[in-house]
């Protein structure tokens, strides 16, 4: 299953390796990253894949959206097909 | 490969323009629970709801939480009353609300739509039994809704219903007169009914349908509202291109999500209906998607037209974004329910007269307007009449969902709360229809060549 997480929050160092570390842990692999930064406004966009060793989907999403109430960022975890669904024919 | 501005454009999109599965509404018919025994109905039509939908709600939070798409509200239609309870009494008919409120309740679902009847051409004993239980029993429940088609193209209109209509909506009013006269805002009076629809108080499950369907409600005003706000200078043909781009966009969601619950739920997909369904929450408007094309208020000369594209626009769109597209599909207008019509109707902008045009070319009609709580019965059949004629006529649904608030007058308001929202009391015409109503019949079907 492919997941997109969208971060955006206060630009600081540290912010990828917070979600990298997270997704290793929760055994979601990175796909692909886009990131960028407008004044002090970071945002990131990642494709992830879940793998066999991943953690149900549940607990991929309460996972990481505690990362980002702890670290002060807006995370949304939503699943690939509603992007390709309303934005491919 | 996603585009990241489409992947941006779809969290804004729910975060900020409020996109939503306005509602996942599970059809389910009752035809083998008939019986002529009251107790061996009621537990039979209990039992098979909660069976059928006990899971509806887990499913649709699970599917929500994937996708990240809210789902508003978890709903279950069921065919309608008066089929399935032919030889009861009024007060017995009346347990079978009690039933469905119970059933409503333990599966968690918010509404349960098809305590009605249809007698677009006459009334059987059954049908007569249901309708006099209609002020008692959504006086007595709280998720239960009714609805009573009383027309169609086909058959013409049961001038007889309309009359009785006027009665059971007063009297629904009187009997919920403590809550704002809410008990009518769960009432409607349809022509020309879809089976299929899965948005409340109008929802039931047609008798021409399945054993069980899921049939799913999109929203969106906000939506369509944003994406004109970013195309100001826009000619009225690139309005009507932008509207159908977002109508698609939206629907496939509902698709999306339809598709899903139907597989999860092993129930076979029934259709998504189009519908731009406001909410009260600003942002959420249908009045200023008319308002953003170019209308000072909504309710001003132009609002018809601006009205009548947004709808077909909205169609057009949202028709090739779904499988099978069904129920109201169009431009819902409820007054209560928007708040830019709540605006329009205090300041007096948007009357009833207009809202009764606005309804020949959007979806549904008169809905969720209060009117004085001294209107009379005869008044409110009129007002019932006028607006069924129009669907009639021109081949298409509409409907009366009118409140006459009990003790309110012009310049007062009701609030309902939640997604019901408040409305403003609308001025009703003083002079009497009341003879027209009196002299019951059939309006004949219409002569449908030679339109003019």
């Amino acid at each position: 299953m492919k997941i997109v997480i969208t971060v955006a929050g206060k630009d600081r160092i540290g912010i990828v390796a917070d979600i990298a570390a997270v997704c290793k842990q929760l055994g979601v692999n990175i796909v692909d990253i886009t990131q960028k930064v407008f004044d002090d406004m970071f945002t990131m966009v990642m494709l992830t894949k879940t793998t066999s060793d991943s953690v149900p989907f549940d607990e991929i999403v309460s996972k990481l959206e505690a990362c980002g109430e702890k670290a002060g960022l807006k995370i949304h975890i939503m699943h690939e097909d509603i992007f390709n669904s309303m934005h491919r024919i | 490969m996603l585009e990241i501005d489409d992947i941006l454009e779809t969290i804004g999109m729910i975060d900020n323009q409020h996109l939503d599965i306005r509602t996942v509404t599970m059809g389910i018919s009752l035809l083998d629970c008939v019986s002529d025994d009251i107790g061996r109905l009621r537990d039979a039509v209990y039992d098979k709801i909660v069976k059928k939908a006990g899971a509806l709600v887990d499913t649709c939070e699970e599917i929500s939480r994937r996708y990240g798409i809210p789902i508003i509200n978890k709903r279950v239609s069921v065919t309608p009353i008066s089929v399935i309870a032919r030889s009861f009494s009024p007060e017995q008919t009346a347990q079978l609300a009690s039933v469905l409120d119970r059933a409503a309740s333990e599966c968690g679902v918010n509404f349960i739509g098809g305590y009605g009847a249809l007698v677009h051409k006459g009334m059987t004993a059954g049908d007569r039994a249901l309708i006099e239980s209609i002020p008692e029993a959504l006086s007595e429940t709280s998720r239960v809704c009714s609805s009573v088609n009383v027309a169609t193209t086909k058959a013409g209109i049961n001038l007889d219903a309309v009359a009785q209509m006027g009665e059971i909506i007063k009297k629904t009013a009187y009997l919920t007169r403590e809550q704002g006269s809410v008990g009518c805002a769960k009432l409607v009076v349809f022509a020309n009914v879809p089976e299929d629809n899965p948005f409340m108080a109008g929802a039931f499950h047609g008798v021409g349908e399945g054993d069980c369907a899921i049939n799913v409600g999109v929203s969106g005003p906000g939506v369509v509202s944003h994406a004109l706000k970013s195309a100001p200078e826009a000619n009225i043909t690139e309005v009507a291109d932008i509207i159908k781009r977002t109508a698609f966009k939206i629907t496939r969601m509902g698709q999306l999500v339809a598709t899903e619950a139907s597989k999860r739920l092993g129930v076979p997909f029934g259709i998504v209906d189009l519908s731009l369904a406001p909410t009260p929450a600003r942002g959420d408007s249908v009045a200023h998607i008319l308002e953003e094309m170019g209308l000072e208020r909504c309710g001003t000369h132009g609002t018809t037209a601006c009205l009548a594209l947004l709808n077909d626009a909205v169609k057009k769109g949202g028709a090739m974004a779904s499988s099978h597209v069904g129920g109201l599909s169009g431009a819902f207008i409820p007054v209560s329910e928007d708040a830019g019509m709540i605006d329009a109707a205090r300041r007096g902008t948007l009357v009833l007269d207009k809202l009764e045009a606005m309804t020949a070319v959007c979806s549904v009609g008169l809905d969720m307007i209060a009117v004085p709580g001294d209107t009379s019965a005869s008044t409110i059949s009129a007002i019932i009449a006028d607006e069924i004629s129009i669907g009639v006529i021109n081949n298409k649904t509409t409907a009366v969902r009118l409140i006459p608030a009990y003790g309110k007058n012009v310049g007062d308001e009701v609030s309902f709360g939640g997604l019901l929202g408040r409305a403003p009391v609308m001025p009703v015409h003083a002079e009497s229809a009341e003879k027209f109503i009196s002299r019951g019949g059939r309006i004949p079907a219409p002569q449908n060549a030679l339109r003019n």
